[in-house]
């Protein structure tokens, strides 16, 4: 293996796989405490009809996906504020009807299907310097908006109602976390496509939480996860020539499933330690 | 000490069709020790609620502080009725106290040593110091019920609010968060709200009886004809720490 990761390709391919792990294991972790995983891939999904746009208009996709997925973020936080009990199904509706702009202008632009796919599955093997460079920022951005209100996040994940009576902005927080979640499905993009960033979202910190006891504790456990993840799963794509988001989603699929097993094995006997 | 830190006027509010609160008017004065009783479904936390800000009401107006509901926040504490909010999520007992103190540490990117002061000092008063750093999804019901007084006290509130705050607790500590409230009362003004008369035995000043409407009541004694338009079931009332059967049995029953 450790051949491989001497060409320019995978060394841009490693970059990526980690600056996707740092961003979706500090945002998956807020995603999944808060419960806005369907709200998520519904961002995600919607994020393909950006770059259907950018590839129509001949501009950079990675900007393209960033300009609509932000959009599509900001639409979803107004629904879901205004029409709370109806928000899950339109942000299905959003989910199909951003996926089948993008397939559609993707139809109007020149015939070549080849992004189609390294969008929606991932080509981590083909990321170009500039859009690591794109990653990069965006993932200080991330990291700084989280850092600076840190407190504030978990107060509202713990306990929104209280937040808010403690004068914490609760609505305004939740709009800047889907913007957070946009930004972040924008890194992963390249890295396990639209369709799979759900899983990457999601398994490492489902993970995590049963072995932490503070949030900060499993942001971190998350990060450590996506970089196994992603090594073992560019190692296999690299290996065995496979789509690389699919390896990378397959391998924490692995871990999902074993981390099941000791609780399973464990539960019948009610003995407590 | 006598000047009103809550004012409600005219109030009414109802959850879709379901008239939940009419006409309801009341004002709490500076170092009150008010219970809010009544039957469940009377309207006791949505009363609560609306004062603190969390619902809006349908008509009439709530003064906080001299403020709209929502605007003082950082002299309020409260001790919502359900404690087990995000029960798989890792969260340290610091942390959920340390809640307590967003309002005075505003929009700072942490929380001060002072905030951490307070909130130690808060978790000591109700007995749990010592599990600080520990998950809160390892704490009985009871504890976790402790610790959400401890996140009211940390905010150093001029109003309490507490809803069903002994629910959960065993009888032991029932006594001692009834004993520290008392203690509280001398500087903080004390909004319980309970369905059970009895357990707030001698320490309340006042009593507010809500089942859609309010009759307040400026003395810890409850008239037996107030209770009657309460409930419609017998209630052992203990008043000044006095215990004595306040009503007659069951209408129709022998």
């Amino acid at each position: 293996m450790p051949e491989a990761f001497q060409y320019e390709f995978m060394q841009n391919a490693l970059m990526a796989g980690l600056l996707a792990s740092i961003a979706c294991g500090i945002i998956g972790t807020l995603v999944v405490v808060n419960r806005i995983v369907f709200i998520s891939g519904g961002i995600a999904h919607a994020a393909y009809g950006g770059v259907g746009l950018a590839i129509f208009l001949g501009i950079s996709p990675i900007l393209g996906a960033l300009g609509f997925t932000v959009a599509v973020a900001l639409v979803i936080a107004v629904i879901s504020f205004q029409n709370k009990s109806r928000a899950d199904t339109v942000i299905g509706v959003l989910w199909a009807v951003g996926m089948a702009c993008g397939v559609i202008l993707i139809d109007l632009s020149s015939g070549y299907n080849v992004q189609l796919m390294s969008y929606l599955f991932g080509s981590i093997l083909a990321v170009p310097r500039l859009d690591l460079f794109m990653m990069a920022i965006l993932n200080l951005i991330i990291l700084g908006v989280i850092f600076f209100f840190n407190k504030d996040f978990l107060a509202m994940s713990y306990d929104d109602e209280y937040a808010g009576l403690m004068g914490v902005p609760v609505r305004r927080l939740y709009i800047l976390l889907l913007l957070l979640v946009a930004l972040c499905v924008v890194i992963i993009m390249r890295v396990v496509g639209l369709i799979l960033v759900i899983a990457f979202f999601t398994i490492s910190p489902y993970i995590a939480e049963k072995y932490s006891r503070s949030l900060k504790k499993m942001m971190a456990l998350s990060i450590s996860l996506n970089v196994l993840f992603t090594l073992v799963g560019l190692w296999l794509s690299f290996q065995f020539n496979l789509t690389s988001g699919a390896a990378i989603i397959m391998v924490a699929a692995l871990f999902f499933f074993l981390s099941h097993i000791p609780r399973i094995r464990r539960k019948p006997p009610p003995v407590e330690p | 000490m006598t000047e009103p830190v809550v004012v409600v006027r005219d109030l009414w509010f109802s959850y879709g069709s379901q008239l939940v609160l009419r006409d309801v008017g009341l004002s709490i004065k500076r170092g009150e020790f008010l219970a809010v009783i009544g039957p469940n479904g009377g309207g006791k936390t949505t009363l609560i609620k609306l004062i603190l800000g969390i619902l809006k009401p349908d008509r009439g107006s709530i003064a906080v502080l001299g403020a709209p509901p929502g605007q003082a926040s950082r002299d309020m504490g409260y001790v919502p009725q359900n404690t087990n909010i995000a029960p798989q999520m890792p969260i340290t007992v610091m942390d959920v106290v340390l809640m307590g103190r967003l309002g005075h540490a505003g929009r700072s990117w942490r929380y001060s040593s002072r905030d951490r002061a307070a909130a130690e000092k808060a978790l000591g008063r109700v007995g749990l110091l010592k599990f600080r750093n520990r998950s809160i999804q390892k704490l009985s019901g009871g504890q976790r019920q402790r610790v959400f007084i401890a996140r009211a006290l940390a905010s150093e509130p001029e109003i309490l609010f507490m809803d069903e705050p002994t629910a959960s607790v065993d009888q032991e500590w029932q006594e001692s968060i009834y004993d520290l409230l008392k203690e509280l009362n001398e500087t903080v003004t004390i909004v319980v709200v309970s369905h059970d008369v009895g357990v707030l035995s001698s320490h309340v000043k006042s009593v507010a009886c809500v089942n859609q409407t309010l009759h307040f009541h400026d003395e810890a004694e409850i008239t037996e004809e107030m209770l009657d338009k309460l409930y419609r079931c017998p209630v052992d009332l203990i008043a000044h720490g006095v215990p004595h059967r306040v009503l007659r049995d069951h209408e129709g029953e022998s």
